[in-house]
């Protein structure tokens, strides 16, 4: 059986990957390149008695790779992509609606020396425009067969299907250079003075045409001082005619345009077109500023409330997962393993999934239907103040929901630096899981008051001051890794803005499905050996004497008690009480002792310190950790009027007239929650794609620094008052 | 320069400026001298702006807009 591999090539908002889904169907894996966070995107489809590899290559403009992606394509093309070989035949996917600057690639890859086929997508969008093609003509100008297809309706799948397997001759180049040029490609490919990889007329087309000589890397070839005096003397040789800077666009342009007024009659008088109105809407100062409002409202409404249920209905399942293994199990260390450690960290994993879709299934959504480029658009002037772009928006904002699918989110930034720094600040945005903490705190420490005649409260305010805090934090710190770290020059903003069109269904939810896969496969497994950690300090030693001394201890109050229902909750008072003297004697507990000289600059107690330190996995623990450490026992949330209670009324060991949680304690252990990086989940994700354990590391160094001297600041400042 | 085109105006395209790579990534986007390209705004903040040229629409920041330099300037 023959076995062809064939890459799919194309330019951005083409619909390529409804194409890939066409003829891929089911039979797809979508991971990632080695090394770096680019999607990759392979299937097998058997056409007669051929079986294909289809590489669904990640889309470019040009053969001239500016960003991680585009130079994954263009190695992909060259076969010196780890992890792929080098294809036989290359499909290049074309906006029949945008022909022309499609076109520009097509023009390139035509130059590789491989069997090409063009698919035309979008056939109908131009229909709409009153564009008409002359396909045969297109064809014949590019030497290589051109199919139209639609592929959501499965239009002209078939007939590309057999294109793709019929004999065909290799593509040769169809825009002419000047003679001059011509003569030094040839000289070049044929002589010993290029590395023996670029020996190739293609190859050395591209290192004469692409001053940024990147294409030699790309394919895996060193320029060695002979190679770069041979590849100067021909450009030399070629500037005495034309400079060569700009000569390739320039050149092809013209052989495009040229071709495109032939072959495309436009419509006699172009009158703006329902797409142009929609478009004009949507970016309009007034009416697009206030669609996009409406929508990043949506947005970040459906990834904080509508995955609650989900999230409750998750942590339910777990509770109750929890308790039903837990009465299969004798109490003891494996118990508490299996329940406390085990089942609770699965659960800590997978109660992340549902803001994780939801997240991806909208941002999938906008992106196929052209609206993310509007959103970075209408954001650009704001982000560029801390020298990032528009595209730096939606990851941000997600962020207030859940730093996890927010970093996952800064793909879409291109260019590297850019994308570290959302990466890097992403966590400070006040995420979902911090509201318990300041919901507990404010409603325990701060007074209802009322200010400005009772039109704002003082809780709300303080509520709200957390996470001004966080974006307040995130601009400087921004600011301050662009003008150092991560300095650069600022990279350009040109972005299409693609036609609007309804996306499809299928490739929107497997985009979100495979996000959220990849999250439970790649960073679930380290969260959960994290948590177990966690339980591990927090459950030994475990010596039982502790509980026998605390047993006989209560014994003379069970005695006194005839009442069923007095002696259950003494029960209760004492089981409580157990656990918070197991906690306390624990590895963590001594820690929280250990360390209590370091957090009572910050007004905190040792028990504080415990909490705080048991919540680095997840902060939202820090609620059932105090409940233990307060005797509560650890089924306790954020309403619990007893927790509230206790907070209130809890006071510092062997004095019992000095009070734990003052206002100033309240503000800066909230404080502290909203710049401290205390979420493993956040920081693997974070090193899953930045490919390095670096940048996690930086994070929880920087925000734990800035936690704590900010806390240490707004408790010193507001013990004075 | 391209930015002096008013909303709606149409210019053609003389020059692009620059000995970098930025330039290339203009001109590989179709700003190539002797296209004609069209204003069709700005964002709400002023910056950056929205052309349409060759049936697609390209948003350039006022910084990479002032490297086009169309003909009559």
């Amino acid at each position: 059986m023959n076995q062809l591999t064939i890459a799919l090539v194309g330019n951005p908002n083409t619909g390529k990957s409804s194409l890939f889904n066409a003829l891929a169907g089911l039979h797809q894996q979508v991971g990632n390149y080695p090394g770096v966070t680019v999607e990759k995107k392979v299937g097998q489809v058997q056409i007669e008695d051929t079986s294909l590899v289809l590489i669904d290559v990640p889309g470019t403009y040009s053969l001239v790779a500016n960003s991680p992606d585009e130079q994954v394509a263009v190695s992909v093309l060259l076969g010196s992509q780890p992890g792929t070989t080098r294809p036989d035949r290359i499909l290049c996917v074309v906006d029949a609606s945008n022909l022309a600057r499609n076109l520009y690639l097509v023009t390139q890859v035509l130059e590789m020396g491989l069997p090409v086929i063009v698919a035309l997508t979008m056939v109908d969008v131009a229909e709409q425009r009153g564009l008409e093609i002359d396909i045969a003509g297109l064809s014949e100008a590019l030497g290589v067969p051109v199919v139209a297809t639609q592929p959501n309706r499965k239009k002209g799948i078939a007939p590309l299907k057999e294109a793709l397997v019929a004999d065909l001759p290799d593509a040769v180049g169809v825009v002419a250079f000047s003679d001059l040029l011509e003569q030094q490609v040839e000289q070049l490919a044929s002589g010993e003075k290029l590395p023996a990889p670029l020996q190739d007329p293609f190859l050395a087309r591209r290192l004469l045409l692409d001053a940024s000589g990147s294409i030699a890397e790309l394919a895996g070839a060193e320029m060695d001082e002979d190679a770069r005096r041979a590849l100067e003397d021909a450009r030399e040789r070629i500037e005495a005619e034309n400079p060569v800077h700009g000569l390739e666009p320039v050149v092809r342009y013209g052989w495009i345009k040229q071709v495109v007024d032939r072959l495309v009659a436009m419509p006699e008088a172009a009158g703006e077109t329902s797409q142009g109105r929609l478009d004009r809407l949507l970016t309009h100062r007034i009416s697009g500023t206030l669609i996009f409002i409406v929508m990043m409202g949506l947005l970040f409404q459906a990834v904080f409330s509508w995955a609650l249920p989900m999230m409750e209905v998750i942590d339910g399942s777990f509770a109750w997962l929890g308790s039903t293994v837990g009465n299969w199990i004798p109490p003891g260390a494996l118990h508490s393993l299996v329940v406390d450690g085990v089942i609770a960290g699965v659960g800590s994993v997978v109660i992340f999934l549902p803001q994780i879709i939801i997240l991806f299934f909208f941002i999938s959504w906008l992106e196929g239907c052209g609206y993310m480029a509007r959103a970075a658009y209408l954001m650009d002037r704001l982000m560029a103040g801390v020298g990032l772009s528009g595209r730096s928006f939606i990851p941000l904002l997600s962020s207030f929901a859940c730093a996890i699918p927010g970093i996952m989110a800064a793909r879409v930034i291109k260019n590297p630096r850019d994308r570290l720094t959302t990466i890097l600040v992403a966590p400070l945005m006040s995420c979902s899981a911090r509201l318990p903490v300041y919901v507990l705190l404010t409603a325990a420490c701060i007074p209802d008051q009322r200010l400005l005649g009772g039109w704002l409260g003082l809780q709300g305010l303080v509520l709200f001051s957390m996470y001004v805090l966080g974006v307040v934090v995130a601009i400087i710190v921004a600011f301050i890794l662009k003008t150092t770290l991560l300095k650069g020059p600022t990279p350009p903003f040109i972005m299409e803005l693609p036609g609007f069109k309804l996306p499809s269904l299928v490739v929107v939810s497997r985009r979100m499905l495979s996000q959220g896969w990849d999250f439970v496969r790649q960073a679930g497994t380290l969260i959960f050996a994290v948590t177990v950690l966690v339980w591990a300090a927090g459950y030994f030693p475990h010596d039982p004497q502790l509980e026998a001394q605390l047993r006989e201890s209560y014994q003379q109050r069970f005695d006194q008690l005839a009442d069923e229902g007095e002696r259950a909750e003494l029960q209760a008072e004492l089981d409580a009480a157990v656990s918070g003297e197991y906690l306390r004697n624990s590895v963590l507990g001594k820690m929280g002792q250990t360390i209590e000289p370091f957090v009572q600059p910050l007004g905190w107690d040792w028990k504080i310190g415990i909490s705080v330190i048991a919540s680095f996995p997840a902060r939202e623990v820090v609620i059932g950790t105090m409940g233990v450490i307060y005797n509560l026992g650890g089924d306790t949330d954020e309403e619990s009027a007893t927790l509230r209670d206790h907070v209130r009324t809890a006071h510092w060991d062997g004095e019992p007239d000095r009070k734990v949680f003052t206002i100033p304690v309240a503000l800066s252990m909230m404080v502290f929650f909203a710049l401290c990086a205390q979420c493993a989940s956040t920081l693997v994700v974070m090193k899953r794609e930045t490919q390095s354990w670096r940048w996690p590391l930086f994070t929880f160094v920087y925000m734990t620094g800035i936690a704590y001297l900010a806390a240490m600041l707004i408790y010193q400042l507001a013990s004075r008052f | 320069m391209l930015t002096r085109l008013a909303r709606g105006e149409t210019g053609r395209i003389k020059e692009v400026l620059g000995e970098d790579s930025i330039t290339i990534q203009l001109m590989e986007m179709g700003l190539v001298p002797g296209i004609d390209i069209r204003r069709v705004g700005s964002a709400p903040l002023g910056d950056p702006l929205e052309f349409e040229l060759l049936g697609f629409r390209l948003s350039l920041r006022r910084r990479e807009s002032e490297r086009i330099i169309l003909f009559d300037d």
